[in-house]
């Protein structure tokens, strides 16, 4: 057989083509609920983390459905959503992805604006409020923006004042290791315990990821990665981005 | 070389073990044949990370190669290149997904480097120059030499960047707190890149002071 004819070459590219996509398609589609489930699993645990609750993935189900007493949806005013969606099934980062991330560009300055751009996209805010079991009570923000590289996300849990971060998780896609990619790690997630996002007037400050002089007595900045600037930035800018979305809300009951 | 004469020789002798042994020293894919550095300046900020990408590695390399030199006498030459690509794109894409559906944190730590071993000039190399033209088992076998020798590299050079970058091993302190004390303080430059490729020049240096027969004429 002549290897090296073109029909041979079309037929053989063909059948390689062909068997390679059944092959990949099958296993994908085969897996796709194991994988479903991990991320579901891992988005509990994230959840969870954030108030501090560490659950390993086998009980990550039963410990939310303890934990999280209920769930509410935001519109893009702050206020609370009448429709049936759970806050759980809302993804926030799909959401930013497909056309929140260039309003929040073009509205930068002009909070009313793009109050009423957001709830012309119908975008979804979810808030999860949990009851830990000394009876306090933890409000949980997603978060999620841009990195150096990839998209940044993150759990922020306010105390029961709604003003004082009780914790934090962050984590990422394709952050540089060792640099921007610390963000996951506990020795920057601690630093946002306590900090406030009001100040004394009960203006809205956010907290923010400071580079270089920041003290750990400054109630809204915390210090940020060395080598991992844009990513501390992405950092700061979601936390400020999304707060002040939740401002009015978190105000007002 | 016949069928027959290929059948009389042991199973695993003198040529077999030249295939593990020669990527380690006289044909080191990254010091001597200079592929992979791209991957080797990534991911050799942490030893852990290394180990697993030399893992993946060598997973992909064995795969690849069996498959590519099953196929050898049916794969027509003018596309050879491009039917090495679909195979080794193929593993990894295995690979990633069955990560995915079970060891969901391993698959976290390597989602980045998954992609990254499609590139790696080493797998490709050795299907073109070796997986192609011989039987499955050296194949097999020659894809193992060189993942090991690959992986060998990248954990020297994690192992040095990570010890004096971040005082750590494996994600654990081993520059005692006393240093610090005293005023030690981690070498920042070692986490960027810039200092594995000098890493990488000071290890070709030593292996070429004591292999001679390493140095070019000129």
């Amino acid at each position: 057989m002549n290897t090296n004819s073109n029909a041979y070459t079309f037929v053989f590219m063909a059948v390689l083509a062909i068997a390679v996509s059944i092959l990949l398609a099958s296993t994908a589609e085969g897996l796709k609920p194991f994988q479903k489930e991990n991320i579901k699993k891992e988005k509990m645990q994230n959840i969870l983390a954030s108030v501090g609750i560490k659950v390993s993935p086998e009980n990550a189900q039963s410990s939310f459905d303890q934990y999280i007493v209920n769930q509410i949806v935001l519109d893009g005013k702050g206020d609370v959503k009448t429709s049936n969606k759970k806050a759980f099934d809302v993804d926030v980062l799909k959401e930013y992805k497909s056309g929140l991330n260039s309003i929040y560009a073009q509205h930068q300055n002009d909070a009313s604006a793009r109050a009423n751009a957001l709830i012309e996209k119908d975008a979804n805010y979810p808030l999860f409020v949990c009851k830990k079991e000394n009876g306090t009570t933890n409000y949980i923000i997603p978060v999620v923006g841009k990195g150096l590289w990839g998209p940044i996300w993150g759990y922020v849990a306010l105390e029961e004042d709604k003003a004082t971060v009780s914790g934090t998780t962050f984590d990422h896609k394709t952050e540089t290791p060792g640099l921007g990619a610390e963000i996951n790690q506990a020795f920057f997630q601690v630093q946002w315990v306590g900090k406030k996002i009001f100040d004394n007037d009960g203006n809205f400050t956010s907290v923010k990821v400071l580079k270089g002089g920041n003290t750990a007595s400054n109630p809204h900045g915390v210090d940020a990665i060395s080598g991992g600037t844009i990513t501390s930035n992405g950092v700061s800018e979601m936390v400020e981005r999304t707060l002040s979305i939740y401002e009015p809300y978190l105000k007002n009951s | 070389m016949s069928a027959l004469a290929e059948k009389k020789k042991p199973f695993f002798g003198k040529k077999e073990k030249k295939l593990i042994t020669d990527p380690f020293d006289d044909s080191n894919p990254i010091t001597v044949q200079v592929l992979g550095i791209c991957s080797a300046l990534a991911i050799t900020v942490q030893v852990k990370q290394a180990v697993v990408m030399s893992i993946s590695v060598i997973f992909v390399m064995v795969f690849s190669s069996l498959i590519v030199s099953l196929l050898r006498n049916l794969i027509p030459t003018r596309v050879r290149i491009i039917v090495q690509l679909v195979v080794v794109a193929t593993m990894v894409i295995l690979v990633d997904q069955v990560l995915k559906a079970y060891v969901y944190d391993v698959s976290k730590q390597l989602s980045v480097f998954v992609g990254l071993i499609i590139t790696n000039c080493i797998v490709m190399g050795r299907l073109e120059a070796f997986a192609l033209g011989n039987k499955p088992f050296p194949a097999v076998i020659d894809a193992i030499g060189n993942g090991l020798g690959y992986g060998i590299i990248l954990i020297i050079v994690a192992f040095v960047r990570e010890l004096f970058g971040s005082g750590k091993l494996w994600g654990f302190q081993v520059v005692p707190q006393s240093f610090y004390d005293f005023g030690y303080v981690n070498n920042g430059l070692m986490i960027l890149p810039p200092m594995a490729l000098i890493t990488v020049g000071i290890i070709i240096w030593i292996q070429r002071s004591r292999n001679t027969a390493l140095i070019e004429e000129n």
